[in-house]
């Protein structure tokens, strides 16, 4: 392996690209170090979709507009005030300029979509999702000579007074070290690290679902913060949806993704409905059930619903388990029998008639039991009756590496390392301390890699 | 027909029902708006699927799920997998479904079958000097009721069959018995532009994860090619039973010239199309389909060469011999069209209309996008 070179970037997604790339266009000589094998390239990155973009005006692929402060809005309010005021803006202002820039380096995005629950004024959606993205800009770095090793692991950095002197990795299980100029640590959080996630979660973590790269193990992370690098973002938190159960541990991405709880009831393994299952549209309750089947005996929940509901939400990946009546649905599911039929006849007999309709906060409610379903309660009785599985999907984690501006990794002292940058979720909790809004993370990965990729130039380049 | 059970059918329908709550290739062809409009796939869905798939492979590629990932998603394969069982479910006759899977084997027999037949009824000897400049030459060699009659008797039961394939193929979809005009109009354009070949607009991926429209020209050679010499076989029967202008014809009359430039644009296309699948990754292709496909190229460029070989050498003494090898292998091709690789074109036609006329149900029911893993 190479020994030395300009600059390293250690992780091959969203960030590592735009950083390598622009560093390498910058006249740096660069090497990225990515985690996975080809086949497995790109992190989070190669299950994404879209990212948020401001824009003053409609362009090919955006319609309308998205101001900057709509943007600044939007984030505020999902993150309740847990941002970096100073680094969203530049995130955000930034963003304007990220279209060409993406295109001119091999991205394709898809003509404005009609009728995208309101995302098309806001996201630009990536033409073949983000496994096509990473594959052009894998095309592009190897096009200017950014030089790409797979299945290397990075082991450690050695930080001293601030100052990456030397990067041990593992290129295919071996061992091997390098003496970069500068490095930009793109490797992600640590979601996929069980025995991390358990530290905080208890046995519970074991039954989560990793909704994507099993690579993304925190270990770089977990290194630098050892070493005296500050930490950003509540290290217990993580983003948190109710996948389908059958979905695979880790990269199960897009398609476990299970909409059909606000036209459903959920119950939990003895039964027992234990949620407001319509508390509020569904992009706003997405992302708390994996915490409340998190907190379920098993971490295993089921939602149960009947076939007058089945096309008024996305299908999953898995057909849903089909029943002529309750009880045998409960028996295939592996639920109790007698209080599932309990839960379900209760449920019906205390719904209030009212004016059903899934694209609004309808009047169709319970009266009378706890947890209520406060919208599009809707008895079930029309055979067959249909069940999924719910366990919750860990999408990322928050804890990060807290920055300056110029994407430099700054000391629990408050001074930034001098020659080590930070870009995309290892990052990301600088801005987005809480919560999540579509598209917001590749949007940072772009912006900082951008920046962290120039800046880690110019230092190497002196 | 209860053949869309079968693993190959079971394994396209897993597939699609991922890629129905993935969505994340809509863009990409026809086939993703088509699955998107439904929840459950019969068989005859994926049969209609399987045809519309233009083999691009541009969403294995762009597939988070594509293998060695655990779902192990191959969409192009398993459509193509797919596709040689419509081709047999649909043949007609039915018996002769057999041909699709020794489609090589039968068309060297029927071309060397053929080709005995007209040379034992050439009426003087092959070798004997035929002033081939001399109007009617060819039918100096072989008589002309006979030639006309074997060809067009072929190249009729060729239509009857092919006709009887769409019809099976039609009512298995369920497809709707009408379809208003622009519909036609839209498949027509969508056959003849081949739209949804690398439907990004950037073509088709042949060795990996990078575009190239190389197949869209060379397919475009051969296909064009084809409907020259088609064209100029047309011209040329309408000069003789018309017009009473019997062949040959010079070289810059009108069937002539188009046969020639068909004819090479048939070969030329024929080469390039091995050449991308000689040099293809093969695990989005599927190796059976493969076989055919190679068997079909070879038949055609056997055609279409024997054509071209035929002008040049026909003031020699070997065109009586080139004549007969040449309507041999035209008999041949006519005959095997219903059980090789041309079916192909029928039903990826008949799929686009079926696509086209089901452009209300698609403007109605916008589906719900999806967002990428966490919105």
């Amino acid at each position: 392996m190479i020994e030395s070179c300009d600059v390293l970037v250690v992780g091959g997604g969203n960030a590592g690209l735009s950083a390598a790339i622009t560093a390498r266009e910058a006249g740096a000589s660069v090497v990225l170090l990515e985690h996975a094998p080809k086949a497995f390239r790109g992190g989070n990155s190669r299950h994404t979709r879209n990212l948020r973009l401001m824009h003053k005006s409609p362009t090919a692929t955006l319609a309308g507009g998205y101001s900057s402060s709509d943007y600044w809005r939007d984030l505020l309010s999902v993150t309740h005030g847990k941002t970096d005021e100073h680094l969203a803006r530049i995130a955000i202002d930034a963003t304007a300029e990220l279209l060409p820039w993406m295109e001119a380096h091999g991205a394709r995005f898809q003509p404005a979509l009609k009728g995208t629950l309101g995302l098309s004024r806001t996201n630009a959606f990536f033409f073949g999702g983000g496994k096509a993205l990473m594959n052009a800009y894998y095309a592009a770095a190897e096009r200017l000579g950014v030089t790409v090793f797979y299945d290397t692991e990075v082991r450690s950095l050695c930080l001293a007074n601030g100052m990456i002197r030397e990067v041990s990795a593992a290129p295919n299980g071996a061992s091997s070290s390098l003496r970069p100029k500068a490095v930009v640590v793109c490797s992600g959080g640590f979601q996929a690290n069980i025995e991390w996630l358990r530290e905080y979660w208890g046995d519970a973590a074991s039954n989560f679902i990793i909704r994507g790269t099993p690579y993304a193990q925190g270990g770089v992370l977990k290194n630098l913060l050892a070493q005296g690098a500050a930490s950003v973002g509540d290290p217990t938190q993580c983003h948190a949806v109710a996948v389908d159960a059958r979905a695979p541990k880790f990269d199960g991405g897009i398609v476990s993704r299970l909409d059909c709880i606000p036209f459903s009831i959920v119950v939990d393994r003895s039964g027992r409905r234990f949620y407001d299952e319509g508390e509020d549209i569904w992009p706003k309750r997405y992302a708390i059930w994996g915490r409340l089947v998190a907190q379920c005996p098993e971490q295993i929940a089921y939602a149960i619903t009947d076939a007058k509901s089945e096309t008024l939400f996305m299908p999953s990946a898995f057909p849903p388990i089909r029943a002529q009546s309750i009880g045998d649905l409960a028996c295939k599911l592996g639920i109790d029998e007698a209080a599932l039929k309990a839960t379900v006849r209760n449920f019906n007999q205390t719904i209030r008639p009212g004016k059903f309709d899934p694209g609004v906060l309808d009047d169709c409610h319970t009266d009378g039991i706890a947890p209520p379903k406060t919208h599009w309660a809707r008895a079930i009785d029309e055979p067959p009756f249909i069940g999924y599985p719910l366990r919750p999907g860990i999408t990322f984690t928050y804890l990060g590496l807290k920055v300056d501006e110029n994407a430099r990794v700054l000391m629990q002292d408050g001074r930034p390392a001098a020659n080590l940058f930070a870009a995309g979720e290892i990052m990301a909790g600088n801005i987005l301390g809480q919560g999540y809004v579509a598209g917001i993370g590749m949007a940072i990965g772009a912006v900082f890699g951008r920046i962290a990729g120039g800046e880690a130039a110019k230092v190497a380049l002196g | 027909m209860e053949h869309g059970n079968s693993r190959t059918a079971e394994q396209a329908r897993r597939f699609v029902e991922i890629c129905n709550a993935c969505r994340y290739c809509e863009g990409y062809c026809a086939v993703f708006p088509a699955i998107e409009l439904r929840r459950q796939f019969t068989s005859g869905d994926l049969s209609y699927l399987a045809n519309l798939c233009h083999d691009c492979r541009g969403c294995y590629y762009s597939c988070q799920y594509a293998p060695p990932h655990e779902f192990a998603l191959n969409l192009p394969k398993a459509f193509a997998d797919l596709r040689l069982e419509t081709y047999e479910r649909y043949a007609w006759p039915r018996p002769l479904a057999a041909l699709f899977r020794r489609s090589g084997l039968a068309a060297s027999v029927l071309a060397f079958l053929f080709t005995v037949i007209f040379v034992w009824l050439a009426k003087t000897p092959l070798s004997a000097a035929v002033n081939p400049e001399r109007a009617g030459a060819f039918y100096a060699v072989i008589p002309e009721g006979l030639m006309i009659a074997i060809t067009a008797a072929a190249f009729l039961f060729a239509i009857l069959a092919l006709a009887v394939g769409l019809l099976n193929f039609w009512r298995d979809t369920q497809s709707p018995c009408a379809a208003d005009s622009s519909s036609f109009l839209s498949a027509f354009s969508d056959s003849f532009t081949l739209r949804n070949l690398g439907g990004g607009g950037d073509g088709c991926n042949n060795r990996d994860e990078s575009f190239s429209q190389s197949r869209r020209y060379f397919h475009h050679a051969l296909f064009y090619g084809f409907l020259l010499c088609f064209a100029s076989t047309s011209t040329a029967a309408t000069y003789e039973h018309v017009f009473g202008w019997l062949s040959p014809y010079p070289f810059f009359s009108l069937p002539v010239s188009m046969g020639a430039l068909g004819g090479a644009a048939m070969l030329v296309g024929i080469a390039g199309l091995v050449q991308i699948k000689l040099t293809a990754d093969p695990v989005p292709a599927s190796r059976l389909l493969l076989d055919i496909d190679y068997s079909f190229l070879v038949l055609l460029f056997i055609a279409a060469g024997t054509g071209l070989l035929l002008l040049a050498m026909r003031t020699t003494g070997a065109m009586g011999a080139l004549l007969a090898v040449h309507l041999g292998v035209v008999v041949s091709l006519f005959l095997m069209l219903p059980y090789c690789k041309f079916v192909h074109g029928i039903y990826r036609a008949a799929a686009l209309l079926r696509y086209a006329a089901e452009r209300p149900r698609r403007a109605r029911g916008a589906a719900p996008a999806t967002e990428g893993i966490v919105q």
